[in-house]
């Protein structure tokens, strides 16, 4: 039984610009922007802590990143007064190119942010994203060069630290992600980090003897927590979709082999349910041969599974059935918190395509942006 | 006091001025300069590492200089190399 939802801001984040689609019922969407026109946006969040701070994530072609800031949901910016930076005269030399990932802290943090930069690195700000400090347990941790792959042989436009993730229970228990480098897991509020990479496929390394598997080194795209079962996770990496249950054994299982073979388990992005931990949601692209990166055979869908990764259905009503060779990027598919939920997700074409019955249905409700980077569906105080 | 021709990639920290004059001996020091008035500009043009970001480009007295040590004889000039599409 559908009942009413507040306010939905999407923020969309694009190459050029940051965009924001607003709605009262999901149905009509008001424009506004462009915001930081002509930079490119990695990444947009909204504090669902406080609904009114939102930090958003800039640089241009010229010139060197700025991290910019707003109370007012998005409504009027500053530039953060002491961005993530690496520590001056350090001996890797390392200088932040850009912030490519923004996460809220625990609950119980308020003012607490994390941000992930590339060249990998993993920041922290207590005071609502308005001054920044390394968090030196991960950047500096003596393996940390050899799990980044090195500060400059890297993925295009540079390697990525992304999928920061808070355990709802426990502000101390962290995750991050590492494109490349593989999954990692804290204990201690980021002083020690650990890889968590058990049952992950790695195609593009050399096999091991029968029983053994690389650590680290892989190269999971998004990875997210469910927050009602934060043993579970869900992964949607360059080597396959997977779902691990932490309470039962630290490896993952590759749910993604239940998809159809003509489609493949590759993809960026992959969303949960924010009220069933058996509920989520890819978008695979084609990852045969040389890689296209493209919907596969030019049909984009969603595929949805309702129990755990075990059978999913594809979702394409809406879409185009030929010729549509866009994909979705890791940022780019966000749910929100409606009944039924609401499912956005925006296109390397520009394209917004919104779903209110939790991905049976999608209707296009802007095209000709920017290519985009991340999608994200938020509810302002 | 030196005069700072500024790109208009930067202009929006300074109203839209095309350039400004600040004191300073050295180009590191006529860029803090300018931060110290406009506060946000310097991370845009130098790195962490007191590295002038590889698509900016700083001439003095029309000659192209690379690091932030080097002494002021002229005005300066801050141009936007090309970057890609």
């Amino acid at each position: 039984m559908e009942r009413p939802v507040p306010t939905t801001l999407l923020s969309v984040s694009t190459r050029k610009g940051l965009w924001f689609f607003r709605s009262e019922d999901r149905r009509t969407w008001t424009v506004d922007g462009p915001h930081h026109f002509g930079a490119i946006v990695y990444h947009t969040v909204l504090d669902p802590r406080d609904g009114r701070t939102m930090l958003c994530a800039t640089r241009t072609g010229h010139l060197g990143p700025a991290l910019m800031r707003s109370t007012d949901a998005g409504q009027s910016w500053s530039q953060v007064a002491s961005p993530p930076t690496f520590p001056k005269g350090e001996a890797r030399g390392r200088a932040v190119d850009h912030v490519f990932w923004l996460t809220p802290g625990h609950t119980s943090q308020p003012g607490t942010w994390y941000a992930g930069t590339s060249p990998q690195g993993l920041f922290r700000s207590e005071d609502g994203g308005e001054r920044w400090e390394p968090v030196r347990g991960f950047n500096d941790h003596p393996d940390q060069q050899e799990w980044v792959q090195g500060d400059q042989d890297q993925t295009p436009d540079g390697g990525k630290t992304h999928s920061i993730l808070v355990d709802p229970r426990d502000p101390r228990q962290l995750y991050l992600g590492l494109s490349g480098g593989g999954f990692f897991s804290s204990r201690d509020a980021g002083a020690s980090w650990s890889p968590l990479n058990a049952g992950v496929a790695m195609d593009f390394a050399p096999d091991l003897p029968e029983g053994q598997e690389q650590p680290f080194g892989h190269d999971p795209h998004c990875v997210q927590l469910h927050p009602l079962r934060p043993d579970r996770l869900w992964r949607q990496d360059h080597c396959g979709t997977y779902r691990l249950d932490r309470d039962l054994q630290d490896r993952w299982v590759r749910v993604g082999d239940n998809l159809p073979r003509e489609v493949g388990d590759i993809g960026f992005p992959i969303v949960t349910h924010p009220r069933q931990p058996d509920t989520a949601f890819v978008f695979p692209m084609d990852g045969t041969s040389v890689w296209p990166r493209t919907s596969p055979g030019g049909r984009p869908a969603v595929f949805r599974t309702r129990d755990a990764g075990a059978t999913w259905q594809r979702l394409d009503q809406g879409f185009p059935t030929a010729q549509a060779w866009w994909t979705v990027k890791r940022q780019c598919m966000s749910a929100d918190q409606g009944t039924p939920m609401g499912l956005y997700l925006g296109t390397t074409s520009g394209e917004v395509w919104a779903s209110t019955d939790e991905g049976d249905h999608f209707n296009r409700i802007a095209g000709d942006l920017p290519h985009i980077y991340a999608v994200g569906a938020a509810t302002p105080a | 006091m030196t005069r700072v021709l500024l790109p208009t990639h930067l202009r929006s920290y300074t109203g839209g001025a095309a350039e400004l004059s600040v004191p300073g001996q050295t180009l590191g020091a006529v860029l803090a300069a300018v931060e110290a008035r406009h506060p946000g500009f310097l991370i845009r043009v130098v790195d962490e590492q007191d590295r002038i970001r590889p698509h900016i480009k700083c001439f003095v007295q029309g000659e192209q200089v690379r690091g932030l040590d080097a002494p002021i004889t002229g005005e300066v000039q801050i141009i936007a190399a090309l970057s890609g599409g």
